[in-house]
């Protein structure tokens, strides 16, 4: 009989909750800690983990803090279900289990030299912010740091104090919109492909990093086609029912791909005659 | 000191505009500027001009009965204002409101119109520059109307 080990991937860690904060009405941002002390929670922008409310059930979730804190983990969790509402409702020193870190990560080796585009919907601003902190913790091998977010109103905006102190770094432009501004919102009115105009982009040096609802970051990806980038120089963030997070069980597959093992992040130029095709 | 031409000629709108055309513009163009807080102009009022925003920011706003007003769009540096002059009935369709303010180029509808009528070469160069503006806004307007952050709200 086959006994499970340290590394199996398919064994929970236990950790404990550090934090919890309200990021919106219904999105919070926890912090984890290994129960036992141990540290090293070694991982790549883009990668997700496996969380276990025990007794509720199992959920993927993109790991959305700094690589250099090795001693926690961090994830922003939308409430949006029993197990998700679960998960952001552990007290301080609760238990979860965590499986991971699994999948693909952002290419950030390969925006070496080149500048930074990062294009955010919603939530997806969340797997995106590990690469902001990689840039920004390395800026002297990174060209300009593009960041262009777009939510659905200026209540839903995500680490508001952050984009703040982001857009005050060197050789980096943060740009927000809203789909629907109220009338105190000064900021921009109009979807995130508005916000391309104002970006100063040079697309023959730029690198892309696209994450939102997948009909976002088609507009997304057309859009930065017409502006002159590559296929092969966007990126996108997919998402499909993950549950074992390894490539076993199929759950998550799409077209000839397992999004948990071989994505989550994927070139647009592999996702492209997906994305088109109705109903998959 | 800059001439009306040569902030024409440089505005994004009018970007690669033989000089001849751009010649033709500044006859019916002028320096505006607009205080925050005050509108450019008011639905349903007559469309006599369009704008280059060359600073500043416009918000596009519409009113629904015993509603605040909903808030379309934004415009800022380097976007254009208002198509509602080129087409009849030659009415504007929503409020611009200066959230910021705009100093921006008012081009003179009515003298734009008879300037293409007599050079369909300008119209039809005014009327590309117009169509893909318009392209754009539409596309815009169908990826805001999907609502895409909406799951579960």
């Amino acid at each position: 009989m086959a006994t499970a080990t340290i590394t199996d991937p398919m064994l929970p860690q236990p950790y404990s909750v550090r934090q919890v904060v309200k990021e919106t009405a219904d999105t919070f941002t926890l912090t984890l800690e290994p129960s036992n002390g141990a540290g090293g929670n070694r991982f790549q922008p883009g990668q997700f983990s496996m969380l276990w409310v025990f007794g509720v059930g199992e959920l993927p979730i993109s790991i959305s803090g700094d690589p250099a804190e090795r001693d926690r983990l961090v994830y922003t969790v939308r409430s949006v279900g029993q197990a998700t509402h679960a998960l952001v409702s552990r007290d301080v020193g609760g238990a979860v289990g965590v499986r991971g870190p699994f999948g693909t990560g952002w290419p950030v080796e390969k925006a070496e030299g080149r500048d930074v585009l990062v294009i955010a919907g919603g939530i997806g601003l969340a797997p995106l912010r590990p690469v902001i902190y990689e840039v920004l913790h390395n800026r002297e091998k990174y060209g300009r740091l593009v960041v262009l977010y777009g939510a659905r109103s200026p209540r839903d905006l995500l680490y508001r104090k952050e984009l703040a102190a982001w857009a005050r770094q060197r050789e980096t432009q943060v740009l927000v919109t809203v789909d629907y501004g109220g009338l105190g919102w000064r900021g921009h009115v109009g979807v995130v492909t508005t916000l391309f105009k104002y970006a100063r982009l040079q697309p023959a040096r730029s690198l892309a990093f696209a994450c939102g609802p997948e009909i976002m970051m088609r507009f997304v990806a057309r859009d930065l086609e017409t502006h002159g980038l590559a296929r092969e120089n966007i990126y996108l963030s997919m998402e499909r029912n993950m549950k074992c997070g390894v490539g076993f069980c199929g759950h998550c597959q799409y077209g000839p791909h397992f999004i948990c093992k071989d994505g989550p992040i994927f070139p647009y130029d592999r996702m492209r005659p997906l994305l088109e095709k109705y109903e998959l | 000191m800059e001439t009306l031409e040569r902030i024409i000629t440089e505005h994004p709108f009018f970007a690669g505009l033989e000089s001849y055309y751009t010649n033709l513009l500044t006859g019916c163009a002028s320096n505006v500027r607009f205080e925050k807080g005050t509108y450019i102009f008011k639905e349903g009022e007559e469309a006599n001009e369009f704008y280059l925003i060359r600073a500043g920011k416009v918000a596009l706003e519409i009113f629904a009965p015993q509603r605040k007003p909903i808030m379309l769009a934004t415009l800022d540096e380097g976007e254009v204002l208002g198509w509602s002059w080129l087409l009849p009935p030659y009415q504007w369709r929503f409020h611009a409101h200066a959230i910021e303010t705009v100093r921006a180029i008012a081009l003179d509808g009515k003298c734009l119109r008879t300037k293409c009528e007599e050079n369909h070469d300008l119209g039809y160069e005014i009327l590309k520059r117009f169509a893909q503006i318009m392209e754009q806004r539409l596309e815009a307007t169908r990826f805001q109307l999907l609502d895409v952050y909406a799951i579960g709200k």
